[in-house]
């Protein structure tokens, strides 16, 4: 914690960012981003276990670019969201500098070759707690996964809070809000939550870090991370590509292989 | 259960299923009249999210096809559009759609025979599962 206030300290001295995106304490017992611009204000900057956010969402924003260039307070899933941000040239070089963690030291990155070397040295294996989670699924029958994810999509009201934690989410305009055709029915009915989910995770394979923001975002505790994870899962096994891992990298779904799988086509 | 006629709707790829299946009326080969057939302009064209929608508007199987690999018209659409079905159909079993109701093929324009088997195939198999009368039900229980 006070190596990464110092880090933060130093990056705002020497003027190597203008702006540090980081964890605070919030309310409830919940984490918050906060934008430090001081140097004096860098004793706030936390980090624990429950900084679950991805602080690589506020990249972005225009409002957060106003701000001048920023520091991102980077656990591994924000590293390999920048990484991929980078890889569908949404940032380039230079644009952000970033304080990755690892067993509480803190690292200084301002390449894009020093953030893959940092991602390929650190396992990035799944949560065990998601990776239960996901067997437990696929043990089931269909019809007892149709009835969970029924269940648990059903209580969606489409706050779109998933949308907005994840930080590859940043289409300017949302296939959900399309409305000529209307892809997904607008009310948060059990159709239109449906389709608006499996929608978010196909848009999303290939390119899910696995951060989880999504489902720690929802305030119903639905568990929409695991599509997402799952979808990611099956695209690394079988294409063995992975998402946040390389600037220069192919992209899962606008790639192929000739020789790709293909047992389940008649 | 015997009266039960399944609905399959076919998304096609313009350039070889579609001209495959125009062979198999050609040729005057005889094979179940329950598939409507939607003409694309490659499998590449063809959005995971119609399939979603086939069901929900009352589908009970689906049959997607086009060029064999390496016959793709525009080069690699069948390509792109193999590791997307892959994806979706993992995804789609995951949330417990029931993927035997989908049937991903490659049929190409000379091969008339292999479009009716695979109707006539697809047709059996959705008759043996019965209507999807679970998604059509999520379906209409929206709207009321």
């Amino acid at each position: 914690m006070e190596a990464l206030q110092k880090s933060a300290r130093e990056a705002l001295e020497n003027h190597k960012a203008k702006v540090i995106i980081g964890y605070s304490e919030g309310s409830g017992g919940r984490m918050r981003p906060i934008f430090v611009q001081s140097p004096a204000e860098a004793e706030k900057l936390t980090w624990n276990d429950r900084c679950t956010q991805n602080l690589a969402v506020y990249i972005a924003k225009p409002e957060v670019q106003k701000l001048g260039k920023p520091a991102l307070v980077a656990p591994l899933p924000v590293l390999r969201a920048v990484l991929q941000l980078a890889s569908e040239n949404q940032i380039k070089e230079g644009d952000l500098l970033v304080l990755a963690l690892s067993d509480g030291r803190v690292t200084e990155l301002s390449q894009f070759s020093e953030m893959e070397e940092f991602v390929a040295k650190t396992p990035t294996h799944l949560a065990s707690k998601d990776q239960e989670a996901i067997e437990r699924l696929e043990k089931m029958t269909p019809q007892e996964r149709w009835q969970y994810w029924q269940s648990e999509l059903t209580r969606c009201f489409k706050c779109y809070a998933c949308r907005a934690a994840c930080p590859m989410c940043y289409c300017s305009r949302c296939t959900v809000e399309c409305n000529q055709p209307q892809w997904i029915p607008v009310p948060a009915h059990p159709l239109g939550n449906w389709e608006w989910h499996l929608m978010r995770a196909m848009h999303l394979a290939g390119r899910c870090v696995s951060c989880g923001a999504c489902g720690d975002a929802c305030p119903l505790d639905i568990p929409i991370h695991l599509l997402t994870m799952k979808v990611e899962a099956d695209i690394h096994r079988e294409f063995g590509s992975q998402a946040g891992m390389k600037v220069q990298s192919e992209h899962a779904l606008s790639s192929f292989k000739v020789q790709d799988k293909e047992n389940f086509i008649i | 259960m015997s009266e039960f006629e399944p609905k399959i709707v076919a998304f096609v790829c313009n350039w070889c299923t579609y001209a495959g299946a125009d062979l198999t009326g050609t040729s005057r080969i005889k094979y179940a009249p329950n598939v409507r057939i939607v003409r694309f302009p490659c499998t590449g064209r063809i959005d995971f999210m119609l399939l979603l929608k086939a069901f929900s508007q009352g589908a009970d199987g689906i049959i997607v096809s086009g060029c064999h690999p390496n016959d793709c018209h525009y080069t690699s659409g069948n390509f792109h559009a193999r590791r997307r079905w892959m994806a979706f159909r993992n995804l789609a079993e995951f949330m417990g759609i029931e993927v035997e109701r989908i049937q991903f093929s490659w049929v190409s324009a000379a091969e008339g025979a292999k479009w009716a088997d695979l109707v006539n195939s697809t047709v059996n198999r959705v008759r043996e599962l019965g209507p999807y009368d679970a998604y059509r039900q999520m379906a209409a229980s929206s709207w009321q």
